[in-house]
């Protein structure tokens, strides 16, 4: 556990590896890591605790972490092994202060010791431990420095646990109230830390307490405690935090050992640092942005070019066990079920995970490298107008690549009002799974005629649309909707550092791992129920082709018949019964309309967005009267309304998941279901106004 | 503007106000807020000493060196805590 940006997760990462399991804390739905740490001769649990600046929380997040902390978590841990920024100490021994008035066992990994190299002053372990109380273990996670060490020092702590020592210089008055306020909880069958108690105390008014909300009993001798200081001036959070900085600033000049003996430069005069070389450039009023849109440019680039021949590998592989699967079977229901159904589930979610391990790969080194911070810094005053902040960055750009990270990665928002507009606005970023849609149309209408520059700029368009949607649906939410208190924004910016191999291995591991857990298996379940809904019920067997059977049968479905159902709905949009099919088949998973449009235009289901065949039929397809069914104007409207509706059966569970209600994932479904309708009809719309439709 | 370090030299100034390259010092903070009990905790206690780093392309908000670290906040989130220039 320590402050955020501390060095926490490559530490972790160091010491528990590929171990990880990612949870939730119950009833919560804060992310719980667990992982096992072999010692020398044991193996023990290791959680890793979300960074915070202080317990008293404000988010969910610090609660919880807060929690665990104070032992009031159902399983104390052992030992808490604090995680020191050896670059700030001040800050960081604050939140050590709070934690070490529980009296519970700790000890102090030492980090980014390397960074204080050529700097004049350097840290010294051995002091710092004699402060502080406890075993201090220099380490520098990345290179696995000091490592074993701290493994010895962990097995030595389990073993003969120390409990840190700590002065701080609070005013006697305090001290005796706190006193006779501990004393009356105790009676009252309380059990408070002194502080606890001093908390409580001198807990701001537009705070109260955690005893007084939880013991209403108590209520009466905590006020009592509390007007006794007002009457002396004491009734003053500030004597709190002032105390704990004068502590940490005491400590820390006593573990500071000069190298050299410089005379102490004025600060005007300071060299600037690489950070503020890098930050010249990088949060420059004008190459700043422009470097942050070319960033994110490259990002999109990138996936566009580098994850579709992996994809395209992934889908010949799948193709090829469909083929073999099929040949070896009789033609017959299960045959049907297995490959139409299952394989093609599988394939369909697995086709996704080349482009979310490339953008997690991007997430993690812009976090690791400090990057993430200047984007949200930048960005701040834009996504701050309409309620959100400047790292509601986060959950939004994680969102290009699923939104279910994204909704998850909401978290990071710190209250909840912030955190729920963020959540329902994150599913109108465009995740991977509208790309085969923008893929499919794109090649088949865009590409042809204009050429690949005019494709490239029409896929990023398509992605910019989602985010320029969502400032002011954003805004409406949060001025309308949705009430609650705010959060201040404080958003720390770290020194730049070299991003860790292992730590973005890690990453992409392990939103590998939960996207095939989660989105995944929804997925293919969800093609089965689809498979199911277009396999019955069985058509007559026709003359011609299996391509014409097919049809045939999709028509005579439950799917078809559907889609026939509600054509008329979508006709003011330029969309059939065979588009408002696969519209329906794409409820679950908005990718699945790829291979929906496949069987609907008669090229059976394993028709991809590089299917050259989809393409033709595209193009060649009519409404009854003859007139071209795609016009450039049509598919843009089909792409516009996959950009924006919520076909995602797994995105409406997560965020029911976050939000702990059907309420706001209903409500998300309908108002991004009307916003696509509504455009899509728009489009349609102006394109038959000006002649083109 | 005069640099003077004696404190008789201060001179109140709202977050708004502040420009970069500027240093102030945290004069007052309001006890009964959220808000300044998380600035403190941050680091802005009464007495402390800070520098205005950087501010935003758009105005908003502001990077500030903080004991030693960065950390940016939105000036019109910071009333509740009083600071003077140095």
């Amino acid at each position: 556990m320590g402050n955020p940006n501390a060095g926490k997760t490559t530490l972790y990462n160091a010491l528990t590896g590929a171990s990880q399991k990612v949870g939730n804390y119950p009833g919560v739905t804060v992310e719980k890591v667990t992982g096992k740490l072999k010692l020398a001769e044991r193996t023990v649990d290791c959680i890793d605790i979300p960074g915070l600046y202080t317990l008293n929380a404000v988010s969910e997040d610090e609660r919880v972490a807060a929690e665990v902390v104070s032992s009031k978590s159902v399983e104390p841990a052992d030992l808490f092994v604090y995680v020191l920024d050896a670059t700030n100490l001040e800050r960081n021994l604050f939140l050590f202060s709070q934690i070490a008035e529980f009296g519970r066992p700790m000890m102090v990994a030492l980090t980014m010791t390397d960074r204080l190299a050529g700097k004049p002053q350097s840290v010294d372990p051995a002091r710092l431990a004699a402060e502080l109380g406890v075993d201090v273990i220099p380490v520098v996670a990345f290179k696995d420095r000091g490592i074993a060490e701290l493994k010895g020092a962990i097995d030595r702590n389990l073993i003969s646990p120390r409990v840190p020592s700590l002065s701080l210089d609070i005013p006697t008055e305090v001290l005796e109230e706190v006193e006779v306020l501990r004393d009356r909880l105790a009676r009252a069958g309380i059990d408070a830390t002194v502080g606890e108690t001093r908390a409580e105390l001198l807990a701001p008014s537009e705070a109260p307490g955690l005893f007084i909300s939880e013991f209403p009993e108590m209520k009466e001798a905590i006020e009592e405690s509390r007007s006794r200081l007002a009457a002396v001036n004491l009734l003053r959070p500030s004597i709190d935090t002032q105390a704990r900085y004068a502590w940490a600033k005491a400590v820390q000049g006593a573990a500071l050992t000069p190298l050299r003996d410089e005379p102490s430069l004025p600060r005007a005069k300071k060299a600037p640092s690489r950070t503020d070389r890098i930050d010249a450039v990088l949060t420059h009023r004008v190459f700043g942005l422009a470097i942050f849109t070319f960033v994110m440019y490259l990002v999109f680039q990138s996936i566009y070019t580098f994850a579709t021949p992996v994809m395209d590998l992934i889908d010949g592989a799948f193709t090829a066990v469909k083929d073999g699967v099929s040949s070896r079977l009789p033609d017959n229901d299960f045959r049907s079920l297995l490959v139409d159904g299952v394989l093609n589930g599988i394939g369909s979610a697995l086709v996704f995970l080349p482009q979310i391990l490339i953008l997690f790969f991007f997430i993690s080194i812009l976090e690791g490298t400090g990057y993430l911070a200047r984007a949200a810094f930048l960005m701040d005053r834009l996504l701050g107008w309409c309620g959100l902040n400047g790292r509601a960055f986060i959950p939004l750009l994680s969102s290009f690549a699923c939104a279910i990270p994204g909704v998850m990665a909401a978290r990071v928002m710190p209250d909840s009002r912030s955190r729920l507009v963020t959540i329902l606005v994150a599913p109108l970023m465009s995740c991977s799974a509208r790309l085969p849609v923008y893929l499919l149309l794109i090649s088949t209408f865009v590409e042809p005629q204009l050429g690949p520059f005019w494709a490239g700029v029409a896929l990023f368009g398509m992605h910019l649309l989602g985010l320029i949607v969502a400032i002011p649906v954003a805004y409406f939410l949060n001025r309308k909707m949705i009430k609650g208190s705010r959060l201040h924004f404080a958003l720390e910016l770290p020194p730049y550092q070299w991003p860790k191999f292992r730590d973005v291995m890690l990453a992409m591991y392990g939103r590998g791992k939960t996207f095939v857990q989660t989105a995944g298996t929804i997925i293919a379940a969800m093609s089965v129920v689809i498979w199911a809904l277009s396999y019955y019920p069985r058509a007559p067997i026709i003359e011609g082709s299996d391509a014409a059977q097919q049809e045939h049968q999709l028509q005579q479905s439950f799917l078809g018949r559907a889609g026939k159902v509600i054509e008329p709905v979508f006709v003011p949009a330029g969309f059939d019964w065979r588009i408002s099919t696969a519209i329906l088949s794409a409820f679950p998973a908005r990718e699945t309309v790829v291979p929906s449009l496949g069987i609907i235009f008669s090229l059976g289901g394993d028709a991809d967005a590089e299917s050259v065949d989809l393409r033709k039929k595209l193009r060649e397809s009519t409404w009854p009267d003859g007139r071209p069914l795609f016009t450039p104007w049509v598919a843009a409207g089909l792409m516009v309304f996959f950009a924006l509706c919520a076909q995602c059966m797994a995105t409406l569970a997560a965020v029911k998941r976050e939000t702990n209600s059907w309420r706001w994932a209903a409500f998300m479904f309908g108002y991004m279901t009307l916003l696509a309708y509504v455009a899509a009809v728009a489009i349609h719309q102006v394109a038959r106004a000006l002649g083109q439709g | 503007m005069v640099q003077l370090e004696s404190p008789s030299s201060a001179q109140a100034i709202r977050f708004v106000d502040l420009r970069q390259g500027m240093t102030a010092r945290v004069s007052a903070v309001d006890e009964d807020c959220l808000v300044s009990r998380r600035l403190q905790e941050m680091g802005f206690t009464i007495g402390t000493q800070f520098e205005v780093v950087k501010v935003a392309p758009l105005g908003d908000p502001i990077e500030i060196d903080l004991r030693g670290y960065r950390i940016c906040l939105r000036r019109l989130e910071c009333d509740c805590i009083s600071i003077e220039l140095v």
